[in-house]
């Protein structure tokens, strides 16, 4: 059996549902005193239980609002599951949503070396891969520009660069592999497959099938927080077209 | 404790990092950059001297320009702090809703980036010492100490807003009108023996800030020797703090991301 990266054991996120949100001391008050704080509460993920292999592509799919977003964050450990664990073997990337770690006011050059703090990393390894990041995100031009006059798809270039230059052993995606031209697409899925061989574990969020079928090993169905199935990719995809 | 260190040791590049970040962000624009943490200072004690030296005349102060230069910066400090830690959690939400970090990092990051400029200002304060003939003493070397557990003082504090201000976004607001009571209530402008012994003059003596301004004071302006009191009430308050605010943020941090 192959070595577990990712251990998921009985997950459950139960979350307070407020119809409205109460987030300052008067409302809070008056609503106390009216006796409208009343909470219904929802589950985003019902005893979740799965593990991830080591050096495998892992995708997850599901329609909007079945959990996989939640699901990432708490093996991210943004995360704490009410009931449950999640257990992380290893250092981990998050790529959710590129570039978030990043302040505008800053020079690409600067914002590197923020983002890779904020991923846990010290400044000799970042000084060793700088060159590695500007060189993959092909912005050598503009990197002593600051950040707020980049492009979109420059700052995702950049956010990606990093991400995965940093080769973590498992890395996290979520929906953002359509990120740049179709070239630099392509330039991520070699990267990906790249890294893959390099025994970095991957988990991937992404609603395109197509993608899904290319890239995975394995996938998991998520409908309304609940595990349909875990299984071969070609099986869970026909299966989750099927309805 | 141990894992709690290697976390630590682990982002502090990341504290550094925000730390530089702040500097570079407050400073880039501004012509006189880095000067102004020293030249604000100067300029806010040129005014309340201006209105308060003939006011005070009776209370016979010592260089009263250097006793309002002290206060006010230390005051400075600790409101600049702690309102940089309120807002720091809520401010960070962007990153913390995708990446993990130890929460506390963002009220330390505040609180030390204070401090930095703080030491900015301080080279104004004894910039006027040298102007205003201050005798060099061996109290002198007791600075650092109302420094540091002033600092701690203000983490407590920031830990604590910065909690609550994730559950209630208005404490900000009741902060505000905090700090300006308490900034009546600091000995900053007026000298502490003109309150009599009422009720009002306990309050100002218990007062945290007080113990930390007249410390600075008493060892650096006035070569005076703080007592065993006041040593007790500065770090008392400071690790005090310090304590609470670590127990209220760590009970309290899982549930942010809820909330931000």
């Amino acid at each position: 059996m192959a070595e577990r990266t990712v251990i998921v054991k009985n997950v459950t996120m139960e979350f307070n549902m407020v119809s409205e949100k109460v987030d300052s001391l008067k409302e809070y008050f008056i609503r106390m005193f009216k006796r409208q704080l009343n909470f219904t509460s929802f589950k985003a993920l019902e005893d979740v239980s799965f593990d991830v292999h080591k050096g495998e592509i892992f995708g997850i799919v599901g329609l909007n609002g079945s959990g996989k977003s939640t699901l990432l964050k708490i093996i991210s450990g943004i995360l704490k599951p009410t009931k449950g664990s999640a257990e992380v073997v290893g250092t981990l990337s998050p790529l959710i949503e590129l570039g978030a770690g990043f302040d505008p006011e800053l020079t690409g050059r600067e914002n590197i070396y923020l983002n890779g703090s904020v991923l846990g990393y010290s400044r000799r390894f970042m000084d060793s891969i700088f060159d590695d990041i500007v060189e993959f995100s092909e912005l050598e031009n503009f990197i002593d520009m600051q950040i707020k006059n980049y492009s979109s798809g420059m700052q995702a270039r950049l956010g990606f660069s990093i991400a995965t230059v940093v080769k973590p052993q498992i890395l996290i995606c979520d929906e953002v592999l359509a990120v740049g031209d179709f070239k630099f697409q392509k330039k991520c899925e070699c990267r990906i497959q790249e890294l893959m061989s390099g025994n970095t574990t991957v988990i991937i969020v992404s609603h395109s099938i197509k993608q899904i079928r290319e890239l995975c090993d394995r996938v998991l169905w998520l409908k309304d927080g609940k595990v349909v199935m875990v299984g071969e990719t070609e099986e869970v995809c026909d299966m989750y077209i099927a309805g | 404790m141990h894992s709690i260190m290697t976390t630590f040791l682990r982002y502090r590049f990341l504290l550094g990092n925000l730390i530089t970040r702040d500097l570079k962000v407050k400073y880039r624009r501004s012509f006189l950059g880095i000067l102004w943490s020293m030249l604000n200072p100067l300029l806010i004690m040129l005014v309340l001297n201006a209105v308060f030296s003939s006011l005070f005349k009776a209370a016979k102060i010592d260089n009263f320009p250097l006793y309002l230069i002290s206060g006010q910066t230390l005051y400075s400090f600790f409101i600049e702090a702690t309102n940089g830690a309120l807002t720091s959690v809520v401010d960070s939400s962007a990153l913390i809703k995708k990446v993990y970090i130890p929460k506390y990092i963002f009220p330390l990051e505040k609180v030390l980036f204070s401090f930095v400029n703080l030491l900015f200002s301080l080279v104004a304060i004894f910039v006027m010492m040298l102007i205003y003939g201050v005798k060099p003493a061996f109290t002198m070397l007791l600075i650092p100490v109302p420094l540091l557990s002033m600092t701690m003082f203000a983490m407590g504090m920031g830990l604590i807003l910065a909690t609550f201000c994730v559950f209630f976004r208005d404490i900000r607001h009741l902060y505000s009108v905090l700090t300006t009571a308490w900034l009546y209530l600091t000995p900053i402008i007026y000298p502490m023996e003109l309150l009599g012994d009422g009720f009002i003059s306990k309050i100002v003596k218990y007062n945290p800030l007080t113990y930390y301004i007249s410390y600075f004071r008493n060892v650096a302006l006035f070569s005076t020797l703080p007592t065993l009191e006041d040593n007790l009430f500065c770090f008392g308050y400071g690790i005090v703090f310090t304590i609470i605010g670590i127990v209220i943020f760590k009970a309290k941090q899982d549930r942010f991301i809820l909330h931000i």
